[in-house]
């Protein structure tokens, strides 16, 4: 019992930390954006199958363990970095002053779309590549044997993110830009600040965490049609629970819902995954905005 | 009805009956799309109120597994649909109340979450659901008189025109009623609704049970005319399909979702399983041209070519 | 003296350090038709949202008849008969000028029952009696998009009285209307209101309108009531003068 329970706190600890890598950058999209990008969910399972193909195709090379790892930060860079830009520019930037309803109409779409293009091109069969965990071992944490890749890596890399975007919003110019658009777009407009780039780099940003998230996920995880859809609603809950566009929020909720359900998934796992939601109705119902969210002001 | 929807509604059923009796697999599928205009019309509520549901397949879900549940039990389907109505709208009220409070965003997003909530308890609590094989439909009476298939089948299509006039009548006088003119206020900005000494949140949780209650009414159809209901019913492409309807319909009009329904459901009989694998993409593609290009959709191209004109003549 | 109508008393809220209402007491009789004039940022408006609910005061009780009102949601202070117009109109834009009014004559009565047309038989000749009243027959069909700024106002002020009031709260009617509109609009307005027996209070700039229609005036200064009494009084005070009509001369020309 307490072995189990030990068991499923390390797995919360390792699946929280895929979770927030997507919420992270759902949040700050739609911190700077005002724009919830239904099809975030697709970008981690594109990166997670780019990533498979990538370590698939390193493991063929003489360089084969070493670059188990350095491929999947490659896989991040490669799909957010051409995915983010190109649909910030060719679709995005066409809706930033539409209805919010055609807004989420569009990146449905897009979701729609990128969700085939996975069928197409990795088919739906499912698809696992594990070089990255078996390059780093295994450790033993008292009674259990566990991968190093989730003990220390995912939430190694979460808690980097979390402090490292902390750092970039706080300490660096174009950090503080980001947050003076958030915070009040005409008078930073006003002030000379290119809006418009700050949304491409934004978008673009949140782009790659979300791959990163799919390439760190798909070493423990196999990839199969339905990836994409089941991260969007579960970091959608993470968000929400904590308050759109709440950074710091969204790790707290990441650790709540992630550990949640993986105490459903060893000692109830119909309820899998029910729990997540469950958990974000209830600090809905007393919290409407989130824990750490603040109502917006109804205009008169 | 005003005249210029009862003419092309009725032309229309004509049409669908004259079809369906040329070539016979086309009254299932004409049901089936009648089924999901039914659904769609409900979305069609909700997007007058600037408001989206990412998973209003549930209630599809919902109307066609409580078909599937009771059918051993109740054999008469002139007592099936209601039931499959009534669960409908039991679940949307209850849903509702928590929903209704939210706009845009959340909307859109709560709709898919409990969606896909309920997708997976449908796939997990095998005991009850029998998973992802499903359930078995046997052939209910109707009035009564336990059909053949073919004469089945008819009914159900000549069944489905009827409840799609009346239900069509009656939500275009819902929209001209009071509560139904005072949707778009919600997308706009709902605080004059309150200066007016009405709750935002009341009106649209009015829509939500109604396109709740259509759905569950949609899935009933549904589970009636296909006899076999699986987990997939509630899955987020069946939800986005009733968007992608309704968009593709046009919002301008209660015959929308019927005609959108119609032209989708015999292009996917051939594109679906021509691309299985792309048919998401095509649809998502065909949305995002009809967002950025033709917002009114088929209906609206139909006034431009058809009402425009005879009005110029 | 009869009894209040409306009763504010002790009114405070600041937003960050700005009092907005610093100890608001104010009285109002039926019947009587209330100016409230003050700088910008004095608390005019501030007031008429604590009274119709939209904000919360932080201090004071507001009573409506001799009910305490304070901190109700806009929605039960409306049914409760008080009304407000805005300084912008809020105007339902996705509709008609009858509509508009439809709406709120269908708002205070059948809005929740059956399927009947918004513009059934009943609300349309009781929204075309209101619009007779206001002058606005002309532009019954007209889209609430299509008007100019002070039909717009009347319609506004219309659709407030559709929910037939005890009280109206106006703010600002006549800016943004053409000076040589403004007596003609004022007229139309006051008669309504005075035909329907409507209490008024009404947040006004014009200083010519203030003293030809307004029984009483009430001068705001940061978040308190500088003086209060008939306008010929109050508008002859040197320290209202000083306090209002000075930033009100240029605001006039602005």
């Amino acid at each position: 019992m307490t072995l189990l329970l030990f068991l499923a706190i390390l797995d919360g600890l390792a699946y929280a930390a895929q979770v927030f890598m997507v919420a992270v950058g759902l949040t700050l999209i739609f911190g700077v954006l005002r724009i919830l990008n239904v099809a975030h969910g697709s970008f981690f399972a594109i990166g997670g199958y780019v990533a498979a193909t990538l370590g698939t195709w390193a493991a063929t090379t003489a360089l084969a363990p070493a670059l188990a790892l350095p491929a999947l930060l490659l896989a991040a860079v490669l799909v957010g970095g051409v995915l983010g830009p190109v649909i910030e520019r060719l679709i995005l930037s066409r809706i930033y002053v539409k209805e919010h309803v055609l807004q989420l109409l569009v990146t449905f779409a897009l979701f729609m779309i990128l969700e085939d293009i996975q069928k197409l091109t990795w088919g739906v069969q499912p698809i696992f590549q594990d070089a990255p965990v078996r390059v780093l071992g295994q450790v033993e944490v008292g009674d259990i044997i566990y991968t190093a890749y989730q003990l220390y890596l995912l939430p190694g890399v979460a808690l980097a993110t979390l402090l490292g975007l902390m750092w970039f919003l706080r300490r660096t110019l174009t950090g503080r830009v980001i947050v003076a658009v958030t915070e009040d777009r005409e008078a930073a407009t006003a002030m000379g600040i290119d809006a418009n780039r700050v949304y491409l780099l934004t978008f673009t940003f949140g782009t790659v965490l979300a791959a990163l998230g799919g390439a760190l996920a798909s070493p423990t995880t196999s990839l199969v049609p339905g990836v994409g859809v089941n991260m969007i609603v579960l970091s959608f809950a993470v968000v929400a629970t904590a308050g759109l566009g709440q950074i710091e929020g969204a790790m707290l909720t990441a650790l709540l819902i992630g550990l949640g359900r993986s105490v459903a998934v060893y000692f109830a796992p119909e309820f899998e995954v029910v729990i997540p939601y469950l958990i974000m109705v209830a600090v809905l119902l007393v919290r409407p905005h989130g824990l750490f969210g603040r109502p917006e002001l109804r205009r008169v | 009805m005003d005249r210029r929807l009862a003419l092309p509604a009725f032309a229309g059923a004509a049409l669908v009956i004259a079809l369906a009796a040329s070539a016979p697999w086309l009254k299932f599928v004409f049901t089936i799309a009648l089924a999901k205009g039914l659904a769609v019309t409900g979305i069609l509520l909700l997007l007058r109120a600037g408001q989206v549901s990412f998973g209003h397949a549930l209630y599809i879900a919902v109307g066609a597994y409580t078909v599937a549940f009771t059918r051993p039990h109740v054999g008469e389907m002139l007592l099936l649909l209601p039931l499959a109505a009534a669960a409908g709208t039991i679940v949307g009220l209850a849903v509702g109340l928590f929903v209704a409070r939210y706009r845009d965003i959340f909307f859109g997003m709560l709709n898919l979450a409990f969606s896909m909530v309920f997708y997976s308890l449908l796939e997990k609590l095998y005991e009850y659901t029998k998973g992802t094989d499903g359930i078995r439909v046997a052939r209910p009476t109707i009035a009564g008189m336990a059909l053949e298939r073919v004469d089945y089948e008819w009914t159900m299509l000549i069944g489905g025109i009827a409840l799609a006039l009346a239900l069509g009548w009656l939500a275009s006088r819902f929209l001209a009623s009071p509560l139904g003119q005072a949707l778009p206020a919600i997308k706009t900005r709902e605080t004059r609704l309150e200066f007016a000494g009405i709750s935002a949140k009341r009106v649209l949780l009015v829509a939500y049970v109604i396109s709740a209650a259509l759905a569950g009414l949609g899935g009933g159809i549904i589970a009636c005319t296909t006899l076999h209901v699986t987990p997939l019913l509630s899955y987020w492409t069946h939800s986005g399909e009733l968007v992608f309807i309704a968009i593709l319909g046009g919002g301008g009009s209660v015959l929308g979702p019927y005609l959108g329904a119609i032209v989708y459901e015999l292009v996917r009989v051939y594109a679906a399983a021509a691309f299985p694998d792309g048919w998401q993409m095509i649809l998502g593609a065909v949305l995002l041209l009809i967002i950025l290009f033709a917002a009114r959709g088929l209906w609206g191209i139909y006034e431009d070519l058809v009402l425009r004109k005879g009005r110029r003549a | 003296m009869t009894a209040p109508l409306l009763s504010a008393k002790g009114l405070k809220i600041a937003f960050g350090g700005v009092k907005a209402a610093d100890g608001i007491d104010l009285d109002i009789a039926p019947g009587e038709f209330v100016a409230i004039i003050g700088p910008n940022g004095a608390g005019k408006t501030t007031f008429i949202n604590m009274t119709t609910g939209y904000l919360r005061p932080q201090a004071g009780h507001i009573h409506f008849d001799g009910a305490e009102i304070t901190g109700l949601p806009p929605r039960s202070i409306v049914r409760r008969g008080i009304a407000r117009s805005f300084q912008i109109p809020q105007l339902f834009t996705e509709h008609t000028v009858i509509e508009n009014v439809a709406l709120k004559v269908a708002a205070h009565g059948r809005f929740w029952r059956g399927l009947r047309p918004l513009l059934d038989a009943e609300t349309a000749t009781t929204a075309m009696r209101l619009l007779e009243q206001f002058g606005l027959a002309d532009v019954a069909t007209a889209r609430a998009t299509e008007l100019n700024e002070g039909t717009r106002k009347l319609t506004d002020i219309a659709m407030a009285m559709a929910l037939k009031p005890r009280v109206l709260l106006m703010d600002e009617p006549t800016s943004g209307v053409a000076s040589s509109e403004k007596f003609g609009i004022m007229d139309t307005l006051v008669a309504a209101l005075r035909a329907e027996g409507v209490t008024a209070v009404f947040v006004e700039h014009d200083m010519e309108v203030v003293e030809r229609y307004a029984d009483r005036v009430a001068v705001w200064s940061q978040g308190k009531i500088l003086a209060a009494g008939p306008p010929a009084t109050v508008l002859a005070d040197p320290a209202v003068l000083r306090e209002v009509i000075g930033v009100e001369t240029k605001h006039a020309h602005a």
